[in-house]
């Protein structure tokens, strides 16, 4: 067991630091929570510094380990979080990264990196939520395109994307999970429509998506007709495993500023909050720990991150509930003020068990596959 | 980084789980509970495998190992339930004549009790006053002390961290193992999501804690095994609690193991570091860090 950094990780760590220490003073302002355009523009800005200075690359390919040290400056430092380009720099970019030919990822990966191409994911339908494999969307082979019709839901930044990660079912007769094809759906395609969805939080980050006869070329597919629901659990994998990772560093970071904020208001002299407090500082230590663990794992057996990426998923679930709870404790009366940024912090935090899999089906996937429990009838 | 166990650390673990294996199997261990007392041929074996003198240096006769493999042999010992003052054994190696080789049977006071006093060959710390109480735990005689008294230093903490994340492990194990076997409503329990969720929520607890014991283990910072050992407390407590529902009214009866598991957990929680200071201890590093 070995917690130490290689003098190059060090090197890499010291060398960005100061690059975020001299970049980060001349970031424009944070726009809107509510400002989509604003925010996508934002977001794929920091991308594109980011690739400007050659550490755009740091989300896959390079060792896992050097994007935990990324993570841990960046948040720390407080630079801009992925955003608008989660999809597209956690999941659907290192998919295509394992599972696309190499026209495909010639053709996708570089724009992601760059800040030029934003991605969603068109995973659910109103139909098939945790049930993933029930979805209906059909896709109908017409030459050398699919044609698509459907309707997706809960597709997070579907308004600002430029492709979607869209799960269709191109063999409606093959057993569910076999009837499956992933592919990249152009959102600037004639016949889709995106309505977007208020969430509890007052702002709309997901829409509905209708499709009508979508044209996608055969060449837009990621791995093999009907093979998608193996694509699919490369998808899932990274999102469970690795996207929400460097969020436990922001935590951390959430909860000095919690901290501060009781000793201003002297809830801190209250042992029952300031335990709380440090309750929390013992959990987001640890769940730290569990993600070095998870990724030394993952890089010994090479590649894919496994189903030990749900065992971290639950608990920060929880954990990010918890710290909400704990500033609103804090804060007390001012909880209830929208203006205040912990407040829409603690809706959104609402989340986080239910979306990338809720923690029943967590709880499910870990009894099963972890410990061998038998499926249920 | 490689934060997984080297190549030696498992064969460490792998020995000392077969020691135990072999000589405190569950035969042993029901002898324990209705016979009382240390085994002290057991301790000498303890101490033949180098279970006391593992952190010693070579030059004074021990192994020369740290505190990961430490922690590694005692989340074995928490494991198998091993009955004993092992850690205040542990370290008094080097410093108490026969501790090293498992000839001496030390014991330390400590949240106000020290346990196993009447059968100790040596007592570090005062116990003046020490007075026997009916222990919860039938696997550990205690005495009552009139004051808190002395502290151990942070090892001895993650150590205990360590022997809770092993009952930890233990009782997770046995209600999965359970859960597949037991069969009500013409199908294994283990496939209703009542109990499957129990047993998931345990692996988490568990492996959380593992992995904040391994890294204070590794760091061997102050806070960092508060923190472990708030997370191993709670994670060999509730996993007890819930393998005991799990095994239903079996669980309730005193052939069952997990009582012991429990009681064991409750007890150790109490002492070396307990909630309470755990927690202002991790309050206090907050404040450091403002
Ligand atoms: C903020 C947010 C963003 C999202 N972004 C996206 C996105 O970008 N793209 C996308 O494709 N999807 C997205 N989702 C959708 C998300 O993946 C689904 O909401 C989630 O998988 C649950 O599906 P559902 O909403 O249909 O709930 P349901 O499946 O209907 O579940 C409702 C309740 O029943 C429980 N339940 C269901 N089945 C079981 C079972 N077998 N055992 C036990 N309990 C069960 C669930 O745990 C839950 O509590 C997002 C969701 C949220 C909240």
């Amino acid at each position: 067991m070995d917690l130490s950094y290689t003098p190059e990780e060090e090197e890499f760590r010291a060398r960005l630091r100061e690059w975020l220490a001299v970049v980060l003073p001349g970031l424009p302002p944070k726009p809107d929570p509510l400002d989509w355009p604003g925010r996508r523009a934002y977001d794929t800005g920091w991308q594109r510094m980011l690739y400007d200075a050659g550490y755009a690359r740091v989300h896959w390919g390079a060792s896992a380990t050097l994007r935990l040290i990324f993570l841990e400056e960046t948040e720390r430092a407080g630079a801009p979080y992925v955003g608008a380009n989660f999809v597209g720099l956690l999941h659907a970019g290192p998919t295509i990264a394992a599972e696309g030919t190499e026209e495909q990822r010639a053709r996708w990966l570089e724009p992601v990196l760059r800040g030029d191409e934003v991605w969603c994911q068109g995973f659910s339908e109103p139909d098939a939520g945790s049930d993933l494999a029930a979805l209906r969307t059909r896709a109908v082979r017409d030459g050398d395109a699919y044609v698509v019709s459907g309707s997706k839901i809960w597709t997070s930044h579907a308004q600002v994307a430029d492709w979607c990660e869209l799960l269709v079912r191109t063999d409606p007769d093959a057993p569910r999970h076999r009837g499956i094809s992933w592919l990249a759906m152009p959102m600037d395609a004639p016949g889709i429509t995106v309505r977007p969805l208020r969430t509890l939080a007052g702002s709309d980050e997901f829409a509905q998506l209708f499709l009508d006869e979508v044209r996608i070329p055969v060449g837009h597919r990621v791995g093999a007709e009907n093979d998608g629901w193996r694509v699919t659990m490369v998808t899932l994998s990274y999102e469970r495993g690795t996207a929400f990772v460097g969020e436990v560093v922001a935590c951390r970071r959430v909860l000095v500023e919690i901290a501060r904020a009781a000793h201003k208001n002297g809830t801190w002299d209250d042992p029952v909050i300031r335990r709380r407090l440090g309750c929390l500082h013992a959990e987001f230590t640890a769940l730290w720990r569990l993600i070095q663990w998870n990724v030394s794992e993952s890089e010994r057996t090479g590649g894919v991150p496994g189903v030990g990426g749900s065992v971290f998923k639950l608990r920060y679930s929880h954990a990010r509930q918890e710290l909400y709870d704990a500033a609103a404790a804090v804060l007390g009366p001012d909880a209830l003020d929208l203006g205040r940024e912990w407040t829409l912090d603690r809706l959104s935090s609402l989340s986080y068990t239910i979306a990338a899999g809720t923690s029943q089906i967590q709880q499910n996937i870990v009894a099963e596959r972890i410990l061998g429990l038998p499926k249920g009838r | 980084m490689d934060f997984q166990l080297t190549d030696d650390q498992r064969a460490l673990r792998a020995g000392i789980r077969e020691l135990l294996a072999r000589r405190f199997d569950s035969t042993a261990l029901r002898a324990a509970v209705d016979g009382g007392g240390l085994d002290r041929g057991l301790w000498r074996a303890l101490g033949e495998a180098g279970f006391f003198a593992l952190r010693l240096p070579e030059e004074a006769g021990g192994v020369g190992l740290g505190l990961p493999e430490a922690v590694l042999l005692f989340e074995e010992a928490g494991r198998a339930l091993l009955p004993g003052p092992l850690i205040a054994t542990h370290l008094a190696a080097g410093l108490v004549e026969g501790a090293a080789e498992g000839r001496a049977v030390v014991t330390a006071p400590d949240g106000g009790l020290v346990e196993w006093l009447e059968e100790a060959d040596v007592v570090r710390g005062d116990v003046a006053g020490a007075e026997p109480i009916r222990s919860a735990d039938p696997l550990t005689p205690l005495h009552r002390l009139p004051d808190g008294g002395d502290k151990g230093p942070p090892e001895w903490a993650l150590l205990t961290a360590a022997e809770q994340l092993g009952s930890a492990g233990r009782t997770t194990a046995m209600a999965v193992q359970h859960a597949r076997e037991r069969e009500q409503f013409g199908q294994p329990i283990g496939a209703f999501q009542a109990v499957k969720h129990l047993c998931a929520q345990m692996l988490v607890r568990t492996e959380v804690a593992r992995a904040a014991v391994y890294a204070a283990a590794v760091t061997g910072d102050p806070v960092e095994i508060a923190g472990a050992k708030l997370l191993a407390d709670e994670a060999a407590v509730r996993c007890a609690r819930d393998c005991l529902q799990v095994y239903g009214g079996m669980g309730f009866t005193w052939e069952a193991e997990v009582h012991l598991h429990l009681k064991r957990a409750w007890l150790r929680r109490e002492r070396w570091l307990p909630t309470v200071p755990a927690q202002e201890l991790q309050a206090a590093a907050l404040e450091e860090a403002m």
